[in-house]
């Protein structure tokens, strides 16, 4: 079914370790919604979350860069490192944390601002730009990157809540890369997009990945095998396993991950 | 019949209609509810409209009705002589009213018999005397006459009353025979009943809408006298406001209005920003402990009534700021000479006022979409960097909005004003002087003991048009700021 040939000639090279979990568990209120998650990622690499809708991708991914602080019930206990610190030691500021790891949020969330001011804002905060013309620059290549420049160059100063939905998500993408981060988490980046944007997410992934450190979440097996280096599979708040996308694909050693690749559960 | 027992065997009737009415559904139907084109209580329902419609709205308009007929037939048989000295036609229609009151009274506690009160050969000392032991006292000029035109007051009540119960119960019945001849398992009760329930929400709506236009028209035309009998130039743009009701008196509004709108500006000053603030706090900072605790005594504000807040004006904070800003005050200024000024109002306004834009605030930072704060968190913005560069423009529009409501309640104030402000008219721009707003004259021109149709009196209208239209200016604008900025999240 997948592209087998291509999946088992991908080469795979051994990263430096760039976050790793160890035994993180998630309570919202009285649910239990992540168990004792272990997972070490790598840097300069895309790893895709997989797994049925209300597993935990989400949650867990929200806590590599504390959002899920925002939400009062939300508890997570463990131990999440990123370049070998503790991201939940009292030391660390998560403003400061989530400046370093950008997110793209599963619903498009676009500022009531215009379109160069959406992009402009984390560079603003973090004081990127030192003049009128830098931050020109810095909108420009971010929309670049985002794919969706040719849509908005001429009406840079229309509201961003006016794009539709899958102009709305790049713009989110175009945001979140504005600030330069050094790991990227997307929440299903590409749910609203068509084959076209999609395959431009894809391409600024696959570039995005010689400099950071990706982490996507997809219900799209195929985005997954195509854009992914290691693969995560969560079932029920677990992660099932873990390991080389391609041989995720085309090998998988648990069953339950054989079944949700395969279609049977999910 | 009296109303109230007219108006109680109707409520039987219909219910001996809905009971009536149901079950002959029910027998045309076989017993069985599926071959009824309607739920059986539709049809009971549908009976009870018929006996209860009808017939109430002709009682409503005979007790309209009833006291202008009887008053007019009355007033014919008025002989000229007895109105003469200086009292009017309506001054003995009213003496008479009351002594015929006063004879129902005295019928109905035993005190006389219905004959005694219809005996025209009576000792009219004696009728005051029964009467007064009834609680009814009887002014001077009540003497025989009044006594005779009263007992005929009563003879015609009593025919109109009697034809009254006639017609009424007898539409009752007949709009009950008429509905439960037509029950049958074919006939459409539940379309009639729903078109009886449209009908009552369109009377429930246009009393509200036509009694607002009265109103409004009622100061339109007191308006228009006011200013045939005063220049409306002058009222417009006069800076002096010296009534007098002996004639000669200058009525210029801009006093007013300029200490309408100074009180007002100091109360916004204190109220938008504590307001604000607190509804930042309570939404995007506090727990849900402090929430549910803060936010129901913040409210607790918006209940006291007015009239506790112009207290508290009058005795706390006036000769609270007159120990610091007046005569021998701690700062030694001198500017304050007494309790009652524009500050003294405009703080405690203020304070009024503080719930009112916090809570309508708090509502508006709290539709914000939560998934705006996380876009802004996750590119790494602090929480007042979120606030201030998400969160208040997103809601901006809906702020002014409240704001704009706020300082509408603002002009419209007037116990704290009366108590708080004095009742100087100035045009001043020293904030610890007493001033005086328009609502507060519009107090003072219509209790004092003057004649309604002077222009010192009428000219309370035009004031209160003037308020009329800057609030509904104000209204209007705000809601259509509100609306404006419903249209960006959908
Ligand atoms: N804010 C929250 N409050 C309470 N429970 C939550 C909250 N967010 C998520 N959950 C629960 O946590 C579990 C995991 O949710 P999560 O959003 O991580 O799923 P997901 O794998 O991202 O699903 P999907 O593919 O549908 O996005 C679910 O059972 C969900 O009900
Ligand atoms: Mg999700």
């Amino acid at each position: 079914m997948y592209d087998d040939n291509h999946l088992a000639e991908r080469t795979v090279t051994q990263n430096d370790i760039k976050i790793s979990a160890n035994k993180v568990n998630v309570h919202y209120g009285e649910s239990h919604a992540i168990k004792d998650v272990d997972v070490a990622i790598e840097d300069k690499t895309v790893t895709a979350f997989i797994g049925p809708s209300g597993c935990g991708k989400s949650t867990f991914l929200r806590c590599i860069n504390r959002m899920n602080d925002t939400i009062d019930i939300c508890r997570v206990t463990g131990d999440i490192r990123i370049d070998n610190e503790d991201i939940y030691d009292r030391k660390v500021d998560p403003v400061q944390l989530r400046a370093k790891v950008g997110m793209v949020f599963q619903k498009p969330n676009p500022f009531p601002k215009s379109i160069y001011d959406n992009i402009a804002y984390g560079p603003r905060i973090h004081g990127l730009a030192r003049s009128k013309a830098d931050m020109d620059e810095i909108v420009e290549k971010s929309l670049r990157r985002g794919a969706i420049w040719d849509e908005v160059k001429d009406r840079l100063h229309a509201p961003g809540t006016g794009l539709s939905g899958g102009q709305q998500q790049r713009l989110c993408i175009a945001r979140a890369v504005a600030t330069e981060p050094e790991v990227l988490l997307m929440d299903e980046p590409c749910s609203a997009l068509d084959p076209i944007a999609t395959s431009q997410v894809e391409e600024l992934i696959d570039e995005l990945r010689k400099n950071y450190s990706l982490v996507i979440v997809t219900h799209s097996m195929q985005q997954a095998a195509r854009v992914s280096q290691k693969t995560a599979f969560f079932h029920l708040g677990t992660l099932v396993e873990y390991g080389d996308t391609g041989q995720i694909f085309t090998n998988p050693t648990d069953e339950r991950t054989e079944s949700y690749i395969t279609g049977r559960i999910g | 019949m009296p109303v109230l027992w007219l108006l109680t065997l109707l409520l039987a009737l219909a219910l001996v209609g809905y009971v009536l009415a149901r079950r002959r559904a029910l027998a045309s139907a076989g017993g069985n509810t599926r071959n009824l084109h309607s739920l059986p209580s539709y049809y009971g329902s549908n009976a009870a409209l018929f006996v209860l419609v009808p017939s109430l709205l002709v009682l409503a308009l005979w007790l309209v009705l009833q006291p202008i007929l009887i008053g007019a037939s009355v007033r014919g048989d008025i002989p000229p002589e007895i109105v003469s000295d200086g009292s009017s036609f309506g001054l003995v229609m009213s003496d008479v009213r009351r002594l015929a009151d006063g004879l129902d009274a005295a019928v109905g506690q035993g005190a006389m018999s219905a004959e005694e009160a219809r005996a025209t050969e009576v000792n009219f000392d004696d009728v005051r005397a029964v009467l007064g032991s009834v609680g009814v006292a009887l002014g001077s000029a009540v003497d025989t006459n009044v006594l005779r035109l009263a007992q005929s007051y009563r003879a015609i009540s009593a025919t109109f009353d009697m034809v009254r119960t006639v017609i009424v119960l007898g539409l009752a019945i007949a709009g009950f025979l008429y509905a439960y001849s037509r029950t049958n398992a074919d006939f459409r009760a539940r379309n009639t009943v729903e078109r009886a329930i449209l009908a009552i929400l369109i009377v429930a709506a246009s009393i509200a809408i036509l009694t607002t236009v009265g109103i409004v028209l009622s100061l339109i035309f007191n308006t228009i006298e006011f200013f045939q009998l005063y220049p409306a130039s002058e009222f417009f743009f006069s800076t002096v406001w010296s009534p007098s009701f002996g004639g000669g008196s200058e009525l210029g509004m801009l006093p007013l209005l300029w200490g309408t709108l100074y009180i007002s500006l100091v109360a916004l000053l204190v109220a938008v920003p504590i307001g604000l603030l607190s509804a930042i706090y309570l939404s995007e900072y506090a727990g849900p402990a402090v929430r549910a605790f803060a936010k129901p005594l913040l409210e607790l504000l918006a209940g006291i009534p007015t009239i506790v807040y112009g207290l508290f004006a009058l005795l706390t904070v006036g000769p609270f700021l007159v120990s610091f800003f007046g005569q021998d005050g701690h700062l030694g200024v001198n500017w304050m000479g007494g309790g009652t000024a524009v500050m003294t109002a405009g703080l405690v306004m203020g304070i009024m006022l503080i719930p009112f834009v916090s809570s309508l605030s708090d509502d508006i930072i709290n539709a914000v979409p939560q998934s705006m704060r996380d876009g802004s968190f996750g590119l790494g913005a602090t929480r007042s960097e979120t606030i201030k560069q998400v969160v208040l423009p997103a809601a901006l529009p809906g702020i002014v909005g409240a704001i704009l409501l706020a300082a509408s309640r603002a002009i419209g104030e007037t116990m704290i004003v009366v108590l708080g402000a004095g009742a100087a008219a100035r045009l001043s721009l020293n904030p610890f002087e007493a001033m005086t707003t328009v609502t507060a004259k519009i107090v003072s021109q219509l209790t004092g003991d003057s004649d309604f149709a002077s222009p010192e009196a009428l000219v309370a209208f035009s004031l209160g048009m003037t308020l009329f239209v800057i609030t509904l200016g104000l209204n209007v604008f705000a809601l259509y700021i509100v609306r404006k900025y419903r249209e960006q999240y959908e």
